[in-house]
């Protein structure tokens, strides 16, 4: 009995040592300090501040035009900081050579909009790509490898077919596949859950949160849908006109007071995010005299 | 007032023409320099010389027959009136061998396999598939870009050959086999006359030079196109239309250095 | 390594578009009628070239034996100098004279060598001395008209 009680004791310990206050840098995949970033004299972000630690489901939300791509290719190295860093696997990325930006870059793993498949190669090809382009394995082990990324995915039976013969979920799959080719530590997706019909929707979400864990991998997803979102996730920053509104657990976001937060994720019409764009006058607009 | 208007609206467009022409020469130096690939993996470079050498071959040696035939033609009525008709071998065959040929397929080259390369660059850009790739760690300009440029660049003399071809076979059709202008002295007049040094290998060089000029355009606008379909469709006029400018240009500058007479 | 149609149809082009160059080069050029390899250069002055211009052909008994290579003008002795190359298969003995002909009435000029009956060959870099220059057409006209005695050696 004593010992069951130790052991109960011991267990909320552990839990709270995973909670995300204590995470040291040496847990942490991506480190976000300080990041601003401006397109000219637009400001996209001001000043972002994340941590990602490793083996978990990572959300970023917020209105279209708030600056979530802009992060991703900040994370990427597509796109250099005016202040703070980005540090992946403890490398500032901005400051890498051309050599280690591509090292690195094979360490990540990028699932684009709408799947970005190489529309000139067959569904084979595509998933095999990184390993000919980065690798000297042998076509046998190629092609087993193909074989058991697809039929992660669940889609062993397409390889010979053209990205233009496949419908968009089975066309986010083989992107999935494609992206999870060399097994990478860092995978980002880009909108994954856009335009999906509900079947579709469930099985890419629920590919996401199985793939992250099986690799130990640190996923960060940017999106729109929140039910999905909340189901697979482990945390969930919200960004605002550049700057971070909320972050926390699913079940913090859900029951947070922050209006901008309670707006998004019950889908209101009005609030911080106003309906109507800031234009004139409506009598005037429609030349009636007051 | 509208005159300054127009002439700021030149300025910048000049300015914005000289920028792009920068762009693009880096963009060649580049491509240059990423070209290992398309070497070292020649299947590559292969299979663009297919879709864009191959894929030609039907429409260069139909224009080059066309060509020749009214070269034969026209040639014949201007030379009889100074009875030298027998000359006829001669005219078409350096008229072709020197500008006709390295010229005209060039100018079907670029309408045909240059905007087909900058059509294709612009969507892989507007789909994303090219920053797939950057993010995939591999560089698009050693994947996508030289090989289709070495494509080009080796496809354009054989294509200019081929065509000169046709097209003295057509002025022999229509001067020998249908006006009736002596066989003999349609070939001996034209051997005499064709030096292969100084008008074969010219040709050749023209061609080799207009291959360079339209691959290099035509990538670089499918390279640079807005990602969006209004953009592509620019890119793919832009290309077809510079290259064409290019080509008339540099064969201009080439015919002035080479053929110069004393 | 697996082949590809690809494969197939590139080197196809490719051997059609090489052939395209040798009709070119055996059947429209004279590439295969003319190979100078071996090579030597004589000179030649002349009072007046007229319209003979660098790679003009050099014949003797119309048959293609060389070209020219330059052309400039002797300072000392105010003359054309112009240098011949020669295909070493033909040698001319040191009275040959050396005759600017035009290629039919109005065609362009070339040099015709007329060879003498000395033993002695010419080697590279000799003097061709026997030159005649080229008729110019104003000259002759003049002459016709205005009856005057033949003017040009």
């Amino acid at each position: 009995m004593l010992w069951l009680g130790i052991a109960w004791f011991r267990m909320p310990l552990l839990k709270s040592s995973a909670g995300f206050g204590s995470v040291t840098s040496s847990q942490a995949l991506v480190e976000i300090r300080d990041v601003n970033f401006s397109y000219g004299s637009r400001a996209i972000l001001k000043g972002i501040n994340m941590t990602l630690p490793k083996g978990k489901v990572i959300a970023v939300m917020g209105g279209s035009g708030c600056g979530k791509t802009t992060l991703f290719r900040l994370i990427g190295g597509a796109l250099k900081p005016s202040k703070g860093y980005v540090k992946v696997d403890g490398q500032v990325i901005h400051e890498l050579d051309h050599k280690g930006l591509y090292e690195i870059r094979r360490k990540m793993g990028v699932l684009f909009q709408f799947g970005a498949l190489f529309t000139d190669m067959s569904v084979y090809d595509n998933v095999a790509f990184q390993m000919r382009e980065h690798t000297d394995l042998p076509e046998e082990i190629i092609h087993d490898l193909v074989m058991m990324k697809l039929h992660a995915v669940g889609l062993r039976g397409t390889q010979n077919l053209m990205p233009v013969e496949l419908s968009g979920g089975m066309a986010r799959r083989v992107a999935l596949a494609r992206t999870i080719a060399l097994d990478p530590m860092l995978i980002l997706y880009d909108e994954p859950f856009a335009g999906l019909d509900p079947i579709s929707l469930s099985v890419v979400g629920d590919l996401i949160r199985r793939l992250n864990d099986a690799l130990g991998a640190t996923s960060v997803i940017v999106t729109h849908d929140v039910p999905e979102s909340l189901k697979i996730v482990d945390y969930i920053y919200f960004i605002s006109e550049g700057v971070i509104v909320a972050e926390g657990t699913p079940d913090e976001i859900r029951n947070s007071e922050i209006p901008y937060v309670h707006q998004f994720i019950n889908g209101e019409k009005d609030g911080p995010v106003p309906f109507h764009y800031p234009g004139g006058d409506y009598k005037r607009d429609l030349g009636v005299s007051a | 007032m509208p005159i300054q208007r127009s002439l700021k609206a030149i300025g910048s467009r000049t300015i914005n023409a000289v920028w792009r022409m920068g762009y693009a020469s880096r963009f060649l130096v580049l491509t240059l320099i990423y070209s290992g690939l398309s070497f070292r993996r020649f299947r590559l470079t292969v299979k663009e010389m297919f879709f864009s050498g191959v894929m030609s071959i039907i429409i260069i040696m139909v224009a080059g027959m066309f060509v020749g035939m009214v070269l034969g033609l026209q040639g014949y009525e201007t030379l009889k009136r100074y009875g030298s008709e027998s000359a006829l071998g001669t005219l078409v065959a350096l008229s072709l061998v020197r500008e006709l040929g390295p010229v005209l397929a060039a100018l079907l080259f670029a309408s045909r396999a240059g905007s087909a390369m900058t059509a294709g660059i612009g969507l892989m850009k507007a789909t994303e598939q090219i920053s797939a790739m950057e993010m995939m760690a591999v560089n698009p300009i050693a994947r996508l870009i030289a090989p289709r440029f070495w494509a080009g660049v080796f496809s354009m003399p054989l294509l200019a050959s081929i065509f000169s071809v046709m097209g003295v076979f057509g002025g022999y059709v229509v001067g020998v086999v249908v006006i009736g202008v002596d066989e003999g002295s349609f070939w001996s007049q034209m051997q005499d006359a064709v030096d292969f040094q100084h008008d074969i290998m010219n040709g050749l060089i023209k061609s080799f030079v207009f291959g360079v000029a339209v691959t290099v355009i035509a990538l670089f606008e499918g390279f640079d196109a807005p990602p969006t379909a209004e953009g592509v469709a620019g890119a793919t006029t832009r290309t077809v239309v510079q290259s064409s400018l290019a080509i008339l240009l540099l064969d201009f500058i080439l015919t002035a250095f080479m053929f110069r007479g004393a | 390594m697996e082949r590809s149609t690809y494969d197939l149809w590139v080197g196809a082009f490719v051997v059609a578009g090489i052939g395209a160059l040798m009709v070119l080069a055996l059947k429209v050029g004279n590439l295969s009628t003319y190979n100078m390899s071996e090579t030597y250069q004589l000179q030649v002055y002349f009072t007046n070239i007229g319209g003979l211009k660098p790679t003009a052909s050099v014949r003797s008994a119309g048959v293609l034996v060389g070209r020219v290579a330059t052309i400039t003008l002797d300072p000392e002795r105010y003359e054309a100098k112009v240098t011949l190359t020669l295909d070493s298969r033909y040698k001319f003995p040191s009275d040959t004279i050396a005759k600017i002909q035009t290629s039919g009435l109005l065609g362009e000029n070339f040099i015709g060598l007329m060879p003498g009956a000395e033993d002695k060959m010419l080697d590279n870099g000799e003097l061709l001395k026997q030159t005649q220059s080229a008729m110019i057409l104003e000259d002759l006209i003049g002459q016709f008209i205005y009856g005057k005695p033949d003017s040009t050696k």
